[in-house]
């Protein structure tokens, strides 16, 4: 940004109009005072708007090692004991575990099965023209802006006329495809950005369609690909409604879901300590791995609607 | 953005074509290639039907294919456990007219759709800005030191989970043992020591509408800043050597400059807000006091898999969608309005 700027700044004012501006521009001007009033505003609020980020995950970690007494009697108070009795009951009585388990498998099935099947598609409408593109087009943009609600209950008698409601794979297969308009809509725009004249000269090269795929775009692509993993990723591992819907058996309940019927059942039974617990549970991992690839998912935060 | 993935495409693009040594063999081989090309191979057609028709069945079967019969079973009475499915008409959407409880949710949905991304794109626009051109006047536009700090922090929340951002702010948002009324008590305010703020028909839905804003500002700051360091510079400093303020810089140049990231983000968020249906679930599954945050969604839930009522439920769908469609024209119609405005200013 700054690399940008300075050059910036050095081509675009032409020397003539430079000329009577200079007294302002090197010149000691009252502007200063004024710049570091505005700095000292900008830091202001943005510190208190991540202090209002930051306090209640920070509240959420100590109360995590609070028992409910604790909790109750006062939100501030430190606990008495740092013990991880909190932990080991959301691990095993509210099975924590085997549902972060059901949750990585589902988003990783899915996300291989739309990567794999959004990027072949998106480079046939990115390479080639035929009878139907443009419909083709119109039916991704209408699974890109028709709310999922409207799918559902048709979805749950789909499932279970194939026999796969309240499987793993059964929601596997409808992530993938919910993620698949998306997946293609971004990839095209990539795929169309790549040269043509590449795939050309592969196929003159010799190599045939799959070949050209597979060995020669799919590699150029990898930025691309990258990114629409990341956003798919995020985006599948939130999912709540699909799986309430049509994933009703508790053995199979993916984190989402299982946080909320614990939330509910810790609501009659008031194990608060356990429900901060599992909280905590289900942010670090994903807090640590975003801290960790921050930098990359930002950038394909902009990347994803800056196309 | 563009600039490095193409910078990269095209270091990526050089091994191949620096590789083609074979440089007669290939001019050679142009023609049969075109020739092929025309041809059906063995090649070519399972390219096609493994590359597009699998994956756009497969597409249309999942996704299309229930859009459509949504449209159709909500012209029925269908109930989804007997065969039985009888061709009603439009009567369920009659119906879904004079059901109060629906209109109300309706009507809690428009207000979230215009509430929501008002508030949070501006909150997210104004911090943006501040991170942008926070910096100092003299010299190039800069923004502020150690602002991606700012942006890490605020980012937070979109890594987390929107069941458990709402399991969170229902803690802290219980009466007695919250966050929000232990901080109020110990500032003196003691009528909110017990205070149920999910619980009154007052305060409920602006608390609800909080947490979602909570937890979406920082995706669209960082969308705002990426979209404005994308503007040239050069922009920037011929506003302020004509002597344009920060405020008026920021409204008349950058806002019109990265209107179409502000119109992608307005679609986004109002298609978030006219569904809702995660958030309420954790904060106000029952739909609040008096109803007073009861989304469509939930209503549509409870009719379809607690009631059975698949026929009437597909109808509150169809008007959840056509509300969908229309606020996104309305984003489209707002947008093209001010559009002829802007490019003066530029």
């Amino acid at each position: 940004m700054t690399q940008i700027s300075d050059v910036g700044g050095a081509r675009t004012v032409p020397p003539s109009e430079q000329a009577p501006f200079e007294p302002a521009e090197v010149g000691e001007r009252p502007g200063t005072t004024g710049d570091k009033a505005v700095t000292g505003f900008s830091h202001t609020i943005l510190i208190i708007w991540s202090v209002l980020v930051i306090l209640p995950l920070i509240w959420v970690l100590m109360s995590s090692f609070k028992t409910s007494s604790e909790i109750f009697a006062s939100p501030f108070a430190l606990p008495q004991r740092w013990s991880f009795d909190n932990y080991v009951n959301a691990w095993t009585t509210a099975g924590i575990g085997s549902f972060f388990l059901n949750s990585v498998i589902v988003v990783v099935g899915a996300l291989i099965l739309t990567m794999l099947f959004g990027s072949m598609s998106a480079y046939v409408l990115a390479r080639f023209t035929f009878p139907g593109s443009r419909l083709l087009y119109y039916l991704m943009l209408a699974g890109l802006t028709f709310p999922i609600f409207l799918a559902i209950v048709p979805l749950f008698f789909v499932l279970r006329g194939i026999g796969l409601l309240n499987t793993l794979p059964g929601l596997i297969l409808t992530y993938a495809a919910f993620a698949f308009p998306f997946t293609v809509f971004f990839l095209y725009a990539f795929f169309r950005s790549l040269s043509k004249s590449i795939a050309e000269a592969a196929s003159v090269d010799g190599a045939g369609e799959w070949r050209t795929f597979f060995q020669i775009m799919l590699p150029m692509a990898k930025p691309g690909l990258a990114t629409v993993a990341i956003l798919n990723f995020v985006g599948l591992w939130n999912q709540f409604l699909l799986p309430i819907a049509l994933n009703t058996n508790p053995d199979n309940y993916v984190l989402t879901q299982a946080m909320a019927s614990f939330a509910s059942q810790a609501g009659y039974s008031v194990d608060f300590g356990a429900l901060f617990a599992a909280v905590v549970i289900t942010v670090v991992p994903v807090l640590i791995i975003y801290l960790i690839f921050q930098r990359q998912l930002q950038g394909s935060v902009s990347a994803g609607t800056n196309k | 953005m563009t600039m490095a993935t193409s910078g990269e495409l095209t270091s990526g693009i050089s091994p191949p074509s620096t590789g083609g040594t074979s440089a007669p063999s290939g001019l050679r081989r142009i023609g049969s290639a075109r020739w092929r090309r025309r041809n059906l191979t063995f090649d070519k057609i399972s390219f096609f039907v493994v590359f597009l028709v699998i994956p756009v069945a497969f597409y249309i079967g999942f996704v299309v294919s229930p859009f459509v019969q949504a449209a159709y079973f909500s012209l029925t009475d269908w109930t989804g456990f007997t065969p039985a499915m009888n061709f009603v008409g439009l009567s369920n959407y009659g119906r879904l007219f004079t059901d109060s409880t629906f209109l109300q949710a309706m009507g809690n949905n428009i207000l979230m759709a215009i509430v929501i991304p008002i508030v949070t794109l501006g909150l997210a626009m104004f911090f943006a800005t501040l991170v942008t051109v926070g910096g100092s006047t003299r010299g190039n536009i800069r923004g502020l030191r150690n602002s991606s700090f700012y942006r890490v922090i605020s980012f937070f929340p979109y890594v987390i989970p929107a069941i458990v951002i709402g399991l969170i702010w229902s803690q802290i948002y219980d009466p007695s043992a919250g966050l929000l009324n232990g901080i109020l008590t110990r500032l003196g305010l003691d009528q909110f020591a017990s205070f149920a703020w999910l619980g009154d028909p007052r305060t409920a839905r602006w608390c609800v509408m909080f947490v979602i804003i909570w937890g979406l500002v920082g995706f669209y700051m960082v969308l705002f800043i990426a979209a404005i360091k994308g503007v040239p510079a050069e922009v920037f400093e011929a506003a302020r050597i004509d002597g344009a303020g920060r405020f008026r810089t920021a409204v008349s140049i950058t806002i019109p400059l990265i209107r179409e990231n502000v119109q992608t983000a307005f679609i986004y968020i109002g298609i978030l807000a006219l569904d809702a249906f995660v958030y309420m679930a954790a904060l106000e599954p029952g739909g609040g006091p008096d109803n007073t945050t009861l989304v469509m969604a939930q209503q549509l839930f409870t009719t379809a898999f607690t009631k059975g009522q698949f026929g009437y439920a597909c109808a509150m769908g169809v008007v959840l969608a056509v509300i969908t469609l229309a606020y996104a024209g309305l984003v489209f119609a707002v947008n093209r309005i001010f559009g002829g405005k802007s490019e003066v200013g530029e």
